[in-house]
C-alpha cells in the first residue's frame, strides 16, 4: 500500500496552557481518499484540518503532508501550502479585486505565471464551477453560493493535491447549499484528496470514503458512511447522530 | 379583465396632503430664517453707525501699519492689508503642509507600532496615544513654546549639532547657495520622474507577460534620483552651503526657523499624530483576519499579503478619517495667535484691533478655512466614490 | 473498515508552558533576534528617560514654599503648586468665597457622573440637569441668601471649565437633535439649511467662532442690550458643539434599520411619535460613545476661551504664574499640574466611553 498523503502521528495541540484541543490524534489519509469529519462544536474538527496547512500549529507529535513533515520552517510551510487548497466557512474572497483577479492573484505572484496564462487557467476553473460569466464582477456583487463557488475555484487554481473544506456550507442560505455541494461532488469524482468538515450528512453518504467522528479533541470513531450512520459503535456517536438526524 | 381607468384627480391645497404640508413648513422655516437675518443685519448696521465703525472691504487697500514677525516674502508696515493677509495665509500653509507630512509619518509609525510583536513597543505606542490625546492642544502648544523660550539657551550659548544651532532664537541650519547646478538638478529630477513613470509601466507589462517579478518601486525611484544626480553634475556639482555662524548677539547666515514656528509645528504634529495613529490602527484592524488567512493559504508570503490584500483594504478605511485629521491640524494652526506666530488668524486679530472692522475680518478668516475644508471634502468624496468596494 | 474500541483520553496540561510571566516575556519581548534587540534598546532608553524624570520630579524636587530654595535646587519646584493652586483652580474668584466655587465644581462633577451611570438614564435626568445648573448659577453669582455678589467676569478656573463644557453640551443637545432630524428630512429647504449650518461650522476653527461670538454678537443685538462675555462665549461654544453633535446623532439615525420606521408607520404613528417613541430611544443609545467623545473634545476646547479673555483653567494658570515675578521661572510645574488635571478628566471619560461602547455592542450581538 502506498504511503498515506497525510499522516497524523500522536498529534497534540493546546490553546494556552490548559485547553487540550487535539488529543493524541492518529490518522492516515490515503491519496485520493475523501474524508468527512463531523462532531459537536468545540470538538476540534476545524483545528484538525487547519493543522494540515499550518494555519494552526501543533505542539506535540508528527504531522506529515505528502512526505514532508510540517515544522515551523517557513520554506516547508510555503511548499505545503502550494499543494493544499482550502475553502473557508466565510468564503474570505478579496473584496477589492474582481473574481478573475481573486483567482489569478496566487498563480501570478507565487507561481510566477504570465498573466495571460493565468487568466486562461482561471477561466477554465470558473467554467468548471459554472460561474464563468461572473468573472469581471466583484465578490460582494454575488450571492453567497456564488461566492463560495468562486472560493472553490480560487483554491483549485493552484492545482492542489489536497483540498480542505472548513464547513463550506454553514454560512449559506438553504437554497444555495445544493449548488456548492454539487460542485464538491463533481470534484470528488475527479480523484482529488478531500478532507471536509461539514454537517451535511447527505454529502457524506454520497461521496465520503470514510467518516471521522470527533468529540472533545479525540477521534472517537472512523468508519465507512454506511456503517457509521446505520451502526454507530460508540455511545457518543449514537448520541450525536440522534441529535442531527432526529429533527 | 378590467379596463384601464384614469387616475383620480389629485386634491391640491388640502391640509391633509403630505406634499402641501411639507411646502408650508418649508416656506415658514425659510421665512423665519430670512426675517431673523434681516433683523440681525439691521441691528448690526445701526450699531456700527452708532459706534462710528465703517463697513466694507476697502480697508484692505490701506497701509497695514504693523510689521510681521516672519514671512516667506518681504513685508513691511507700509504694505496694504491684503498683502498682510497673504503673508498670514502663506504662514498658515507653511506650517500646515509640513505638519501634515510629519504627522502622517509619525502617526503611521505609531499606529503600526501598536501591532508590534514586542510588548515594550506596543506599550510605548499606547502610552503615546493616550498621553497626547487627552491634553488640550493649546496647553501642549504653550508647553512647547515654554521649552523653546525658557529651556533653550540664549543665542550666544547655542547648542550645536554639527552645522545646526539650536537656541532661543530658533533653529539655524545651512542652506545651499543658489547656483545653476540646482536648476539643472531639478530639471534632471523632473526628467527622471517622467522616465520612472514609463519604466514602471514597462516593468508592469513585463511582469504580466512573463510572470517574473519586477521592481516597480525601487528601480523607478533609483532612476529618478539618478537623473537628478546627473543633472546636478552637469550643472557643475555645486556644494557650497551658506553656513550659520555664531555672531556677536545672534546666529548669522544660514536659514532659520523661529521658535514660534518650531513650537507650533512640533505641538501640532505630536498632538495630531496621536489621532492619526488611532485612525491607522482602526484601519488595519478593520480588515478581517480571514483575509490574511486566505492569502496565506494561497501561498502568499507576509510582504505580498500586506501589499496585495491587507493594505488596499485598510487604506480605503483609513483615508477618509485621515483627511479629517489633516483638516483638524490646519484648523488647529489657528491657535498660533496664542504663541505669537503670525498666521492668518493672528493677522486678522491685529487688523480687527486696528480697524475695528470685525465682521469683514472674521468673514475673511472663515472664508479661508471654509474653502480649504470644502475643497478637501470634495476631493474626499471623489476618492470615496472611486475607491469604494463595489457591492450589490 | 471496522471501528476501534473507543477509549476516552483525559485532558493533559501542555508540555511547554505558554502562560505565566516567563513565557509571556519570552513570547512578547525576546522571541527573535530583532525583537530582543529592540527590547534591549528601547528598554535602556526608557529606563534612562524615566530615571531622569523621577530624579527631576521626585528625588531632587522641592516641596517647600520658598522660591529661593527652588532657585537653588535642580529638581522640580512643587512649592509653586502648593502656593498657587488655589489661584490656578479658582482664578479671579474672590478668595473668601472659594468654598462656593468648590461646592459648584463638586455639584457639576456629581451631575456628570450621575448622567454616565446607566441606572440613572430615566426621565428625571433632564429636570435634574436644569436644577443643578440653576443651583450652580445661583451659588456662583450670589446676591441672594446673604451671599456676596460675584460678577460673571470674575468666574474663572476649574468651575468655569466645567460650566462651559457641561452647559454648552446641555444646550447643544436639543439644537443638534433638531438639526440631525432636519438633515434627514424629506423637505429640501430644511435639509439644505441644516447642511449649510453644519458644513459651515465644521469647516472653520473654533477660535474663529469664538472671535465671532466675542466681536460680533454685541453688534447683532439691538442697541443698549449688553451681553455678558460669558453668555457670548457660551453661545459660541454651543453653536460649535451642536454642529459636531448633529453629525454624531445623524450617524446613529442612519444606522437605524428602515424597517423600524416602516413598522411604526403601519401602526399608525405620526412622524413625531415615531421619532419620540421608536427612533430616538434606539439611536441615542447607539451614539452615547460618540457624544462622550464630543464631550471630551468640548472639554479640551474650553481651554481656548483664554484667547477671548475668559480665564478658565488654562487662562487662570497663565494669569497666576505671570502675575508673580518670583515664581515665574517655574511655570513648567504649573503647566504640568493642569496637564495632569486635564489628563485625569479626559482619560477617565475616554475609558468610560470605550466601556459603554462595549456594552452597547454586547446588546447588539446576539
Amino acid at each position: 500500500m502506498s504511503a498515506p498523503i497525510i499522516r497524523f502521528d500522536k498529534v497534540n495541540k493546546w490553546y494556552g496552557d490548559s485547553f487540550h484541543v487535539l488529543r493524541d490524534i492518529d490518522l492516515d489519509i490515503a491519496q485520493g481518499e475523501r474524508i468527512v469529519v463531523c462532531g459537536p462544536s468545540g470538538s476540534g474538527k476545524s483545528t484538525l484540518i487547519r493543522c494540515i496547512n499550518h494555519l494552526e500549529e501543533h505542539q506535540q507529535g508528527h504531522l506529515t503532508v505528502d512526505g514532508v513533515e510540517l515544522t515551523d520552517d517557513v520554506k516547508v510551510i510555503d511548499d505545503v501550502r502550494k499543494k493544499v487548497g482550502m475553502v473557508f466557512q466565510q468564503f474570505n474572497l478579496f473584496p477589492h479585486l474582481t473574481v478573475l483577479e481573486n483567482l489569478t492573484l496566487s498563480p501570478t505572484w507565487v507561481g510566477k505565471m504570465p498573466k495571460k496564462e493565468a487568466d486562461e487557467k482561471a477561466m477554465e476553473q470558473l467554467a468548471r464551477v459554472r460561474i464563468a460569466e461572473q468573472a469581471h464582477k466583484y465578490p460582494l456583487q454575488l450571492s453567497g453560493g456564488q461566492q463560495q463557488r468562486v472560493a472553490i475555484a480560487r483554491a483549485l487554481c493552484l492545482k492542489p493535491k489536497i483540498m480542505l473544506f472548513d464547513e463550506p456550507t454553514s454560512a449559506l442560505d438553504p437554497e444555495m447549499i445544493k449548488e456548492v455541494l454539487d460542485v464538491m461532488i463533481e470534484m470528488a469524482n475527479q480523484g482529488i484528496t478531500m478532507v471536509c468538515v461539514t454537517h451535511e450528512m447527505g454529502f457524506a453518504k454520497a461521496v465520503a470514503d470514510r467518516v471521522i467522528f470527533m468529540d472533545q479533541g479525540q477521534i472517537v470513531e472512523q468508519n465507512n458512511p454506511h456503517d457509521f450512520f446505520n451502526h454507530p459503535q460508540s455511545e457518543r456517536s449514537r448520541d450525536f447522530l440522534s441529535k442531527i438526524l432526529g429533527h | 379583465m378590467s379596463s384601464d381607468r384614469i387616475a383620480p384627480p389629485k386634491k391640491k391645497w388640502s391640509w391633509r396632503s403630505q406634499a402641501f404640508r411639507a411646502l408650508v413648513y418649508q416656506i415658514v422655516a425659510v421665512a423665519v430664517i430670512a426675517l431673523l437675518v434681516l433683523y440681525l443685519a439691521s441691528n448690526t448696521a445701526t450699531n456700527m453707525r452708532a459706534r462710528g465703525i465703517q463697513s466694507g472691504f476697502d480697508f484692505l487697500g490701506g497701509a497695514a501699519g504693523f510689521d510681521i514677525g516672519e514671512s516667506l516674502f518681504a513685508f513691511d508696515s507700509g504694505e496694504p492689508y491684503w498683502r498682510a493677509y497673504l503673508v498670514g495665509m502663506t504662514n498658515t500653509l507653511r506650517v500646515a503642509v509640513v505638519g501634515i507630512v510629519l504627522t502622517t509619518l509619525l502617526g503611521t509609525l505609531i499606529g503600526v507600532g501598536r501591532f508590534s510583536r514586542n510588548a515594550l513597543v506596543r506599550g510605548l505606542c499606547l502610552c503615546y496615544v493616550e498621553f497626547f490625546r487627552n491634553i488640550p492642544v493649546l496647553l501642549q502648544l504653550l508647553m512647547w513654546y515654554l521649552f523653546f523660550t525658557e529651556v533653550l539657551p540664549i543665542s550666544t550659548e547655542a547648542w550645536r549639532f554639527g552645522p545646526f544651532f539650536l537656541s532661543k532664537g530658533g533653529l539655524n541650519f545651512p542652506i545651499p547657495v543658489w547656483a545653476p547646478g540646482q536648476v539643472t538638478a531639478a530639471w534632471g529630477l523632473v526628467v527622471g520622474l517622467v522616465g520612472a513613470w514609463f519604466y514602471r509601466r514597462h516593468a508592469q507589462r513585463r511582469f504580466e507577460a512573463t510572470g517574473q517579478p519586477q521592481s516597480t518601486v525601487w528601480a523607478p525611484l533609483a532612476l529618478a534620483l539618478a537623473c537628478g544626480l546627473v543633472g546636478w553634475l552637469i550643472g557643475g556639482a555645486p556644494t557650497e552651503l551658506d553656513l550659520p555662524i555664531q555672531g556677536e548677539f545672534a546666529i548669522e547666515n544660514g536659514g532659520a526657523l523661529t521658535p514660534e514656528f518650531m513650537a507650533l509645528l512640533l505641538g501640532l504634529t505630536i498632538y495630531t499624530a496621536a489621532f492619526v495613529a488611532e485612525v491607522v490602527r482602526g484601519g488595519i484592524q478593520s480588515v478581517a483576519l480571514g483575509q490574511s488567512e486566505a492569502a496565506s493559504a494561497l501561498g502568499l508570503n507576509k510582504g505580498q499579503t500586506m501589499r496585495l490584500v491587507m493594505l488596499p483594504q485598510a487604506l480605503r478605511v483609513i483615508i477618509p478619517p485621515l483627511t479629517n485629521q489633516f483638516l483638524n491640524l490646519t484648523k488647529n494652526s489657528s491657535l498660533a495667535v496664542a504663541i505669537g506666530y503670525p498666521d492668518v488668524v493672528s493677522i486678522a486679530n491685529t487688523a480687527i484691533n486696528q480697524t475695528g472692522r470685525a465682521v469683514e475680518c472674521i468673514a475673511i478668516i472663515m472664508l479661508v478655512y471654509l474653502s480649504t475644508s470644502l475643497s478637501t471634502s470634495v476631493l474626499m468624496n471623489w476618492y470615496n466614490a472611486r475607491a469604494a468596494i463595489t457591492e450589490r | 473498515m471496522t471501528a476501534q474500541i473507543f477509549q476516552a483520553i483525559a485532558p493533559r496540561p501542555a508540555p511547554v508552558r505558554t502562560e505565566g510571566l516567563v513565557a509571556w516575556c519570552k513570547f512578547n519581548l525576546f522571541n527573535s533576534w530583532g525583537t530582543s534587540l529592540a527590547t534591549v534598546l528601547v528598554g535602556t532608553a526608557l529606563l534612562l528617560a524615566i530615571g531622569r524624570l523621577v530624579q527631576w520630579a521626585v528625588i531632587d524636587a522641592v516641596w517647600v514654599i520658598d522660591y529661593n530654595v527652588c532657585h537653588a535646587a535642580s529638581g522640580a519646584c512643587w512649592g509653586v503648586v502648593r502656593e498657587k493652586f488655589r489661584f490656578i483652580l479658582f482664578g479671579r474668584y474672590p478668595f473668601e468665597e472659594h468654598w462656593r466655587a468648590l461646592i459648584c465644581t463638586v455639584m457639576l462633577l456629581a451631575l456628570i457622573v450621575t448622567s454616565c451611570t446607566r441606572a440613572c438614564w430615566k426621565t428625571w435626568l433632564a429636570p435634574l440637569w436644569l436644577l443643578v445648573l440653576a443651583a450652580y448659577f445661583m451659588l456662583m453669582r450670589g446676591g441672594v441668601f446673604g451671599l456676596r455678589m460675584v460678577e460673571t467676569d470674575l468666574w474663572s478656573g476649574l468651575p468655569l471649565t466645567l460650566l462651559l463644557a457641561t452647559l454648552s453640551m446641555a444646550m447643544a443637545f436639543p439644537i443638534a437633535l433638531m438639526i440631525a432630524l432636519g438633515r434627514r428630512s424629506g423637505m429640501p429647504a430644511i435639509r439644505s439649511l441644516c447642511t449649510v449650518y453644519v458644513e459651515l461650522i465644521r469647516g472653520v476653527p473654533l477660535i474663529s467662532v469664538l472671535f465671532m461670538a466675542s466681536f460680533m454678537f454685541p453688534l447683532l443685538m439691538p442697541q443698549g442690550f449688553n451681553i455678558d462675555v460669558l453668555i457670548r462665549v457660551l453661545a459660541g461654544i454651543t453653536l460649535f458643539a451642536a454642529a459636531y453633535m448633529a453629525e454624531v446623532i445623524r450617524g446613529g439615525l442612519q444606522a437605524m434599520p428602515k424597517g423600524q420606521i416602516e413598522a411604526a408607520a403601519t401602526l399608525g404613528l405620526s412622524y413625531w411619535q415615531t421619532q419620540r417613541l421608536i427612533v430616538l430611544p434606539q439611536a441615542l443609545a447607539m451614539v452615547v460613545p460618540g457624544i462622550m467623545n464630543n464631550f471630551i473634545s468640548t472639554f479640551k476646547d474650553t481651554s481656548l476661551v483664554a484667547i477671548v479673555s475668559l480665564y478658565e483653567l488654562t487662562g487662570a494658570m497663565g494669569m497666576a504664574m505671570n502675575a508673580d515675578a518670583n515664581w515665574r521661572p517655574f511655570r513648567i510645574e504649573g503647566y504640568l499640574f493642569i496637564a495632569l488635571i486635564y489628563f485625569g478628566f479626559c482619560f477617565s471619560m475616554s475609558r468610560y466611553s470605550q466601556w459603554i461602547e462595549k456594552q452597547v455592542n454586547k446588546s447588539k450581538l446576539r
